[in-house]
């Protein structure tokens, strides 16, 4: 059995996953909930077993380094990440309705690395060939995930304050979501397990820098960038202690924050030079 | 100082202690940085300048936008953030020391109304009796007690992990260590670049400024080589150097392997492998050549940038010659190189020949058919070299600074007050965090209570 089919198989899981999701939303129905996990955990143990098949591979073929190297592998380890992350929070907090705003991401990046991008294992750069690899891209990734899952409650904050405003509670679709105080809590501790790793992955970033090339920062626009998702979710951090601050602003900075976070990863590789080779279509 | 003074210095020094400045500058730090992605920094190359009208170049220029990480205004938000984060600490620090130094021992009826979780349990017998199980009762599912007696009633107060409130006190001093790192980095280490021929040596390096820096010592390239995978992306840059004290090898540090992420380092200056390239000077090709009417195959040698005479007549020159040609002509693999070839009497041409593709110079319908065997080629070494003492500074605030945060976000400082009274025992509890989690625990500490 070959990794590629694993992934394929994924990524129906997550489709499927999504759907039923939104079949909870409109049904209400806790099993159809139930379903919608169950079918994202599937898809998780499949790429989990995939991810290790693929390592595997690479080193049957020679190569012989964890699938971390590549825009192909990156966005398949960030699709996982972030139904680890899902589940860790749908695990602690019980909320599972979440999943409906945050596994199609898990889906959109499975998509696009199973269609638009070359899945071929390639060979290690001398500048990749390095402990730091794997250390700098699990925390960076888990980082990003944990803001993924931020991002997609910030949004269904949004949804629901915006609907509340204009009358009492809100009802059909809305009435799945938790209140919003809720939802801006929740929005909080995704945050509070995405900033440490983020931080972590900056700081083993720097490290592997001046490893490397004897400087532990040099303003290349990704250092630069994850620098900026770094300030924009310290001012999120100090949002939460000050008044006006909470609530629906806290959550437009979340959403801000990962758009910065995905221009931070794929945006700075199509669009910006600099030193981080996986992107830019190579 | 006069009033006006007063209240002068009191609304500078609120400004500074403002979260909103903080958030501000943190936003503001945030959005700025942005320009230094997209603007390319250090001197404007030519290819750029031409993209950009006059007009805007000299308002990048004037703004600092080719070198905006270090230009006054960014330099002035960071300071800011310096000292705002100070100027906050200072300020809110000592009353989170006197919760951690000094804690409220006695939780009396004010205090008790004041906290949102409080239990009394109805108990028979003597406060003097109660007093030692409440006491077990703390020390088994909480924490180490301390007893106050005030008019016969006693006081139990007990806590776990006061000192996770210092834990953002330590992100922000963890972020000014960093800045006092890279501060000495920056003015007692320098960053360089050499270049070492293989067989040569270097003893002095010129910085990124300019300045030529004696290292105290001698670097020496034994030998350099390059090897591809079969895709032609390269597997490795190795470099073999030794490092000599007055023309002598330092034991230890000889026929050292340095490659991309296995530096050299050498009384605190270190030395990565950051390029390559053939010297230009003292290279040896080889090729075969042979007549197409028919003929064994002649060996022939060719010194780089001189001319070599063929058989029968003619010239030949190697123009350029490389190990790995995939990277020119992604069609073919190997090593190859130009050569021009001038025959008696005739113009010169030039044209590749490959070492992997010995038949292909057949096609060209010469008289002489080129094979290329190789190169006895000298390379160089490209070296960068960094001193930084601060580094180690750097690295022990970002530790700092993982471990404030993990303080700060992970461990809540948990307060728990006994008052034993005749009849009466009555719990109260507070939670720097997570009151929701907080209240699940206090809410069994009470069924246990109950039962003391």
């Amino acid at each position: 059995m070959s990794s590629s089919l694993l992934f394929n198989v994924t990524t129906i899981c997550y489709m499927v996953s999504m759907l039923i999701f939104f079949a909870f939303l409109a049904s209400k129905n806790k099993t159809v909930g139930l379903a919608g996990s169950l079918a994202a955990y599937g898809g998780f143990i499949i790429q989990t077993i995939a991810i290790i098949l693929r390592w595997r591979e690479s080193y049957a073929i020679g190569h012989g380094h964890a699938p971390l190297s590549n825009l192909y592998e990156s966005v398949v380890f960030f699709s996982w990440t972030i139904v680890l992350i899902y589940g860790l929070i749908e695990f602690k907090y019980k909320y599972r309705i979440v999943g409906a705003f945050v596994i199609p991401f898990a889906l959109l990046g499975m998509a696009w690395a199973q269609l638009g991008l070359n899945s071929g294992i390639e060979p290690l750069v001398p500048a990749l060939q390095s402990n730091w690899l794997l250390y700098h891209v699990i925390t960076c990734f888990l980082g990003y995930a944990a803001f993924a899952v931020a991002c997609g409650i910030s949004i269904m904050y949004l949804i629901k304050a915006g609907k509340e405003s204009d009358s009492a509670p809100a009802g059909g679709l809305l009435s799945m979501f938790p209140s919003i105080r809720i939802l801006d809590d929740l929005n909080y501790r995704a945050i509070m397990i995405g900033f440490p790793l983020l931080t972590l992955g900056i700081v083993t970033g720097a490290a592997w820098a001046n490893y490397a090339w004897g400087t532990y920062w040099s303003w290349d626009p990704k250092e630069t960038w994850s620098l900026i998702v770094w300030f924009i979710y310290a001012a999120f951090l100090h949002a939460r202690i000050t008044r006006g601050w909470v609530g629906k602003r806290a959550a437009i900075l979340s959403v801000i924050g990962f758009a910065a976070t995905i221009f931070c990863y794929l945006g700075v590789n199509l669009f910006l030079s600099g030193l981080h080779s996986y992107g830019g279509g190579r | 100082m006069t009033t006006d003074n007063r209240g002068v210095v009191q609304s500078v020094w609120d400004f500074f202690c403002s979260l909103k400045l903080s958030i501000f500058l943190l936003i503001g730090l945030a959005v700025t940085s942005i320009i230094g992605t997209i603007i390319p920094q250090g001197p404007p190359a030519p290819e750029y300048l031409q993209t950009i009208s006059q007009a805007k170049f000299k308002i990048y220029a004037a703004l600092g936008f080719f070198d905006m990480y270090h230009s006054w205004w960014f330099l002035l938000l960071l300071y800011l953030l310096t000292i705002n984060l100070i100027a906050c600490s200072i300020k809110r620090l000592p009353r989170v020391w006197k919760i951690i130094s000094e804690p409220t021992l006695v939780m009396d009826e004010g205090f008790e109304k004041s906290l949102s979780l409080t239990h009394e349990v109805k108990v028979g017998g003597e406060p003097a009796a109660l007093k030692d199980r409440a006491a077990a009762f703390l020390r088994k599912e909480f924490a180490e007690p301390r007893l106050t007696e005030v008019d016969g009633e006693y006081h139990f107060f007990a806590e776990k992990n006061p000192y996770c409130r210092l834990g953002v006190y330590v992100v922000h001093l963890s972020i000014i260590i960093i800045f006092i790192g890279a501060i000495i980095g920056s003015l007692a280490g320098y960053k360089g670049y050499a270049a070492i021929p293989e067989g040569g040596s270097v003893s002095t390096i010129e910085s990124r400024s300019g300045k030529q820096i004696d290292l105290g010592f001698a670097v020496k390239c034994e030998k350099f080589s390059v090897s591809f995978y079969d895709t032609g992306a390269p597997k490795e840059f190795r470099s073999i150097l030794t490092v000599l004290e007055n023309g002598k090898p330092v034991p230890g540090y000889e026929n050292v392997k340095v490659i991309v992420n296995q530096p050299l380092t050498y009384k605190g200056i270190t030395f990565y492998q950051s390029s390559y390239g053939p010297t230009g000077e003292g290279g040896v090709f080889h090729f075969t050549v042979r007549e197409r009417k028919g003929g064994a195959p002649v060996p022939l040698t060719v010194r780089q940038g001189e001319r070599a005479s063929l058989p029968g007549g003619g010239t030949i020159q190697v123009l350029e010659a490389t190990q790995e040609v995939r990277s020119v002509l992604p069609q073919f693999s190997g090593p190859a190189a130009r050569i021009e070839v001038t025959p008696p009497g005739g113009s010169p041409q030039p044209f590749v020949v490959f070492r992997d593709y010995p038949k292909f110079d057949e096609e060209r319908g010469g008289n002489l058919i080129f094979t290329y065997e190789g190169a006895d080629e000298k390379y160089y070494t490209g070296l960068q070299v960094a001193k930084d003492p601060g580094v180690w500074v750097v690295w022990l605030g970002c530790a700092l600074m993982v471990v404030g945060i993990l303080l700060a976000f992970f461990l809540s400082h948990k307060r728990i007050w006994v008052r034993v009274a005749r009849g009466r025992v009555t719990m109260g509890g507070t939670a720097s965090k997570n009151q929701a989690g907080f209240q699940l625990a206090f809410d069994e500490l009470v069924d246990k209570l109950k039962s003391i």
